[in-house]
């Protein structure tokens, strides 16, 4: 009774009336079945994902506490994970959809019944009101909603209370799916006017630390850099409801107490461990642990053509082959990915993608081209890794030195922290060697092509340009996949990249977490962030 | 009055120091490689919105003018917004510099707990094998990295024997944390008469500060041994002791608080050590403490954030000092008059 | 066991009757001629160490990563298949060289800083003091990693940072004991005797302070691995391959708690071994050398 009675003069938890339960008791926290206790490395630093600096924690907040236009609907792989579906696009805010007959513009109609956590409904204001915060507040945000051609609040409009369209710059098959990303959350702008000042019009100051959504679930409290917890929101419309009334997701740094978690039963669901521990997880059998091939992703080492070997086509695929690929699978994957090597062919059969390319390890060959290159002694190449990923990428960088060892290349290892890293390899593109871990929101190979292999881009840390792709990029891009020209184009992107080889891909790794037996509905989701929404426990 | 007063010159003669430990912060935060504004603009951002970004930050103007603003800043309490967090520095601080302080004090009474009797022991007993066996433990503690240590409790404590509990940081998950009114929750939470939480955040601190006061045993009990020792050795004990009066008063009343000066003076650079090796034993146990914010703060070139800590750190270590020189003139007295 | 011959029955030589005194001192310390044992070890592994292990410390075998250790393999193997135990010797050599450099550094500068404050006092001796107190006024590991993170994870800046935050104890140290021989006897008589400040400073003064910091050199030379140790850990520790037993420690670590114990208690081991052999090797010395401080 104590402990009731101090819940209710401190305030601090609304509305939950049940009495915590401490370790000493039978039924441990982890065990209970309305609650789901979740560990991961680093949480949320905001709970404004259209604020600049946000992390990518943050974007879970987007995900779980508002809503979007859209969502995907759910596969099933081979292995058991469940994912989103990218072909299919549900319901979320918007009951039904419907494209113009000129094919310019999108009507979206919005539920009558759905209200924001405070109780006021949600209307097509609301939604127009976002969508311009979204592409006005400039940048990580705005660029996303540009992927998708969603570039001026011109294009929004309110047709009715509950009827919303978009219209159109240009046709293009990533509009629909950009709708329902993370970023075009849909707040509560009333409350949000409230809070906005002349200075500060999109109220940005204020929704960093308080949301205003109407989501699955509400941010029952925050403690930076401890825990976020999420309260079931049970007037919630946009979808079935919640499975389990509380989840909550504490920040553990240390990945190796993380497993300890986990395999003790303390924790529900651990995320980001390093892949041997998924392996050892996976085969001890006390834990499930569930992982789906990161879309559009591949661990890769890109060459930079500014640095004066690599501006030779023969060097790069020298280089290509003599990476020892079996071993890199085996000592930074553990077995956790699909490898994307030791292609057929130098012309792609499919537009899979991705797809392994055509180089294995074949230290004979690439001393051959070495010497053509006219590079019969080697030269010396520094390997630059984000020190924030050294989990896989320092294996890899290992592996890769003894592999260029062998045809008479040396190299040193040179670990950049997270900070840097963004600015030496993404912004300046100043590093001869390294590893790239890029992987796109948008499934499509063009997707891909148009952020890493084209000019200029972010994601393009190897300098590289190729008139040929930039034509096929801007052309493609925007077609839609059943076009004619489509298949063609994206095989032409992969054969030049193939042949060129700036950027000589690893493995796709694979998303795990693992989860206790009794926790189900764990989906994985392209934003690798956990939506909570479908979990819940049942009997083991 | 005396006391006042030299508590008023130690404080202007830290003065400068604090002075130079701004510059000295400043300049490191600004060496340090990685572009905040970089960071701030956030995933897949091109070079015109880093450029708005770092003109927002005002990164873009030269460094005195940037040290103008900082000193402004600081004259007002402002310590700036932490990248990482997206918190002000200040309650950052707030809230976290009495986590690590409690841990830090709790080892610390460990450390001291433990210490002080081996060294008196080793003293009452020089060059047995008890003295021997006692500065082969104390030494033992020192010689492994405090991390491998924490980790190594963690896995016999928690993994295989079970008896302690998850290390998840200063509460278990279903605990929520005492009404603020020190920030230790120990403290905290006997003030609201909770006793559960009590015990529960006695069972959380437990191993991360038997970890971290493995570190300071051997500087405590080697210099409690060796003061000990010298005033065992001195002519007033020797002249207690034929005059008959009782061992344990001798040890005690007498001995023990003439060796206790070095010990003060230890005690101060022990836990001026300790509030910087934090950083490792938070990283472990995930206690939300000032060490890993630091750690964190540092890898992603949070300028604010570093800055405020070493701050906060040097403040805490000039008060820290002066408290180690006060209690010099309460144990002896003679201290007090030179000033 | 402490047989003494009988005091000026003969003319010892300077170097028997040292050795008398070493003899002396470590039979009534057995602890401290361990010491010295395992320092000498020590020495040995870090100037021969390369020739003598049975595998090549950077060659990985992936297909026999993490294997307990065997007859093949003494110390078993890490995840890339490299052999632990000659890791582990190899490594001797450059943690002996990032602590010794430190330390040397940090004695060198220090005990000049400290020398010319304690000496000409006034505003050398305020500046000094000043800047010391700087230095001492940061958290030291945090000033450590700070200086890494800024200049970048080398050999060197490990080495320069770990000889700052060291710096201000033998100043100190320094300044004090100049401060007290300043109007000594024998300094006098050496200054009438027209010897410049410096060679006064350099041959009759410095050679008198020496003792106290020599003792603490080796208290210090633990605390640089250990320094070295935990920048590994956060990340910014020396860099991969270098076989160094911070950084094989800061890596095993996480391999614990899968049941792979041997990637971190072999070098954790070495290193506590090293640590412990400095430390006891200060206590030895300090006896050595003046007997009358000992703790």
């Amino acid at each position: 009774m104590k402990r009731r009675e101090f819940l209710k003069t401190s305030g601090l938890v609304a509305g939950v009336g049940m009495v915590p339960m401490f370790r000493y008791l039978p039924a441990s926290a982890a065990g209970r079945d309305d609650t789901v206790v979740v560990v991961l490395p680093n949480g949320p630093n905001s709970m404004d994902i259209h604020r600049s600096g946000t992390n990518r924690p943050s974007y879970a907040i987007a995900v779980n506490v508002y809503d979007r236009l859209v969502s995907f609907g759910t596969k099933v792989l081979e292995n058991g994970t469940s994912m989103y579906n990218y072909q299919d696009i549900v319901p979320e805010l918007a009951e039904s959809w419907e494209l113009a007959p000129d094919g310019m513009s999108m009507t979206f109609s919005l539920r009558k019944d759905a209200t924001f956590h405070d109780g006021s409904p949600v209307t097509a204001e609301d939604v127009k009101w976002s969508f311009d915060r979204a592409v006005s507040v400039g940048g990580f945000p705005t660029v996303q909603m540009k992927a998708g051609s969603l570039e001026k609040p011109e294009q929004f409009s309110v047709v009715d209370p509950h009827t919303f369209k978009i219209d159109f710059i240009r046709k293009s098959k990533l509009t629909l799916p950009d709708v329902g990303v993370p970023v075009p959350i849909i707040i509560n702008s009333r409350a949000a006017l409230k809070q906005a000042t002349e200075k500060d019009p999109w109220a940005l100051e204020y929704m960093h630390r308080n949301p205003l959504g109407g989501g699955a679930f509400m941010v029952d409290r925050w403690d930076p850099g401890v825990q976020i917890v999420y309260q079931r929101f049970d007037d919630w419309k946009s979808g079935p409801m919640p499975g389990v009334e509380r989840v909550i997701v504490r920040e553990v740094p240390s990945a190796s107490t993380r497993r300890a978690l986990i395999e003790k039963g303390d924790a529900d669901i651990s995320l980001d461990l390093p892949a041997r521990d998924f392996r050892e997880l996976a085969d001890g059998g006390k834990v499930v642990v569930q992982g789906a091939p990161i879309e559009n992703s591949m661990y890769a080492l890109g060459l930079n053509m500014n640095f004066e070997p690599f501006k030779n086509k023969l060097v790069r695929q020298a280089v290509a082959y003599s990476i020892p690929y079996k071993e890199i699978f085996e000592a930074a994957a553990y077995g956790r990915g699909v490898p994307m090597y030791g292609g057929k062919s130098m012309k792609p059969a499919t537009i899979d993608w991705p797809q392994p390319y055509p180089y294995d390890t074949d230290y004979a060959r690439a001393k051959e081209l070495l010497a053509e290159a006219g590079y019969k002694d080697g030269f010396e190449v520094p390997i630059s890794f984000n020190l924030g990923f050294a989990d896989w990428s320092e294996p890899a960088a290992l592996l890769v030195q003894e592999g260029l060892g062998k045809i008479g290349v040396k190299s040193t290892l040179d670990k950049v922290p997270g900070a840097n890293w963004r600015t030496k390899a993404l912004v300046e593109k100043s590093l001869p060697m390294h590893m790239k871990n890029f992987g796109g929101w948008l499934n499509f190979p063009d997707y891909y092509f148009f952020w890493v292999y084209q000019h200029g881009h972010l994601f393009n840390s190897m300098n590289y340009r190729n008139e040929e792709v930039e034509a096929l990029v801007a052309a493609t891009l925007n077609l839609p996949i059943e076009d004619p020209a489509y298949e063609p184009n994206v095989k032409r992107m992969l054969e030049i990249a193939f042949d060129e080889v700036p950027l000589i891909p690893f493995y796709q790794p694979f998303l795990d977490v693992a989860t206790q037996k009794n926790v189900k509905g764990y989906e994985y989701w392209f934003h690798r962030q956990l939506d909570v929404r479908n979990l819940s426990k049942g009997s083991v | 009055m005396k006391r006042f007063g030299m508590i008023g010159r130690r404080l202007s003669q830290a003065i400068p120091s604090i002075i130079g430990i701004i510059i000295v912060t400043f300049l490191l935060t600004r060496a340090l490689p990685g572009d905040p504004a970089v960071y701030f603009a956030g995933p897949a951002a091109d070079e015109q919105s880093i450029a708005e970004v770092r003109a927002a930050l005002g990164l873009d103007r030269s460094l005195p003018e940037q040290f103008w603003l900082y000193l402004g800043d600081l004259t007002r309490g402002d310590l700036g917004v932490s990248i990482s967090t997206g918190r002000p520095v200040i309650e950052e601080l707030a809230t976290r510099l009495p986590a690590s302080l409690e841990l830090t004090l709790v080892a610390l009474i460990f450390a001291i707990g433990t210490a002080l009797p081996l060294g008196v022991l080793a003293a009452t007993r020089p060059n047995t094998w008890v003295d021997h066996l006692c500065r082969v433990v104390v030494t033992a503690g020192v010689s492994l990295p405090v991390f491998f240590t924490g980790l190594f409790l963690v896995y016999i404590f928690y993994y295989i024997v079970d008896l302690a509990p998850s290390p998840l940081g200063r509460l278990d998950i279903y605990f929520i944390a005492p009404d603020h009114v020190t920030g230790f929750y120990l403290i905290d939470s006997l003030i609201a008469g909770d006793l559960e939480t009590f015990t529960a955040s006695l069972a959380q601190i437990i191993l991360p500060a038997i970890t971290m006061g493995l570190f300071v045993l051997a500087p405590l009990a080697r210099m409690t041994r060796a003061s000990m020792l010298q005033a065992l050795g001195s002519d007033y004990i020797r002249t207690a002791q034929a005059s008959g009066l009782a061992r344990s008063k001798v040890l005690f009343a007498y001995a023990f608080r003439n060796a206790l000066l070095p010990i003060l003076t230890t005690l101060g650079m022990v836990f001026s050590f300790m509030l910087g090796a934090n950083v490792l034993v938070e990283k472990v146990f995930a206690w939300p403490g000032i060490g890993s914010y630091a750690v964190n703060a540092l890898i992603v070139s949070d300028f604010a954030a570093v800055q405020g800590f070493v701050l906060s750190m040097a403040i805490l270590f000039v008060l820290i000092n002066l408290a180690i020189d006060v209690l010099y003139t309460v144990v002896d007295p003679r201290i007090g008059i030179e000033g | 066991m402490a047989v003494l011959d009988p005091v000026g029955t003969e003319k010892e030589s300077a170097l028997a009757a040292w050795w008398r005194h070493f003899r002396y001192v470590v039979s009534e310390n057995p602890v401290t001629l361990l010491a010295f044992c395992l320092f000498g070890t020590f020495i040995v592994l870090a100037l021969f160490g390369p020739w003598i292990v049975p595998f090549d410390p950077l060659a990985s075998d992936t297909a026999n990563a993490l294997q307990a250790p065997s007859w093949k393999h003494w110390f078993g193997t890490d995840n890339l298949g490299r052999d632990v135990f000659s890791r582990v010797v190899v490594a001797t050599r450059l943690d002996f060289m990032i602590a010794f450099s430190a330390v040397a550094l940090s004695f060198v500068i220090g005990s000049m800083l400290g020398c010319l404050s304690g000496y000409y006092g006034g505003w050398t001796d305020r500046i000094v003091g000043r800047s010391i107190d700087t230095i001492m006024a940061f958290p030291l590991f945090v000033l450590a990693m700070g200086i890494v993170a800024a200049l970048g994870n080398t050999v060197e800046n490990i080495v320069y940072a770990t000889a700052i935050i060291n710096l201000p104890f033998y100043t100190r140290v320094a300044r004090a004991e100049v401060n007290i021989r300043r109007h000594a006897g024998f300094v006098d008589a050496a200054k009438l005797a027209g010897n410049a400040d410096a060679r006064l400073l350099a041959f009759h003064v410095y050679p008198n302070i020496l003792p106290p910091m020599m003792v603490q050199v080796s208290l210090n030379l633990g605390w640089a691995i250990l320094n070295a140790a935990g920048l590994s850990f956060i990340g910014l520790g020396v860099r991969p391959p270098s076989p160094e037993w911070g950084i094989m420690v800061a890596e095993g670590a996480t391999f614990i708690v899968s049941g792979h114990w041997w990637l971190a208690l072999f070098p954790g081991g070495a290193l506590m071994l090293a640590v412990f052999c400095f430390n006891l090797l200060g206590d030895g010395l300090r006896d050595l050398i003046d007997p009358q401080r000992r703790t």
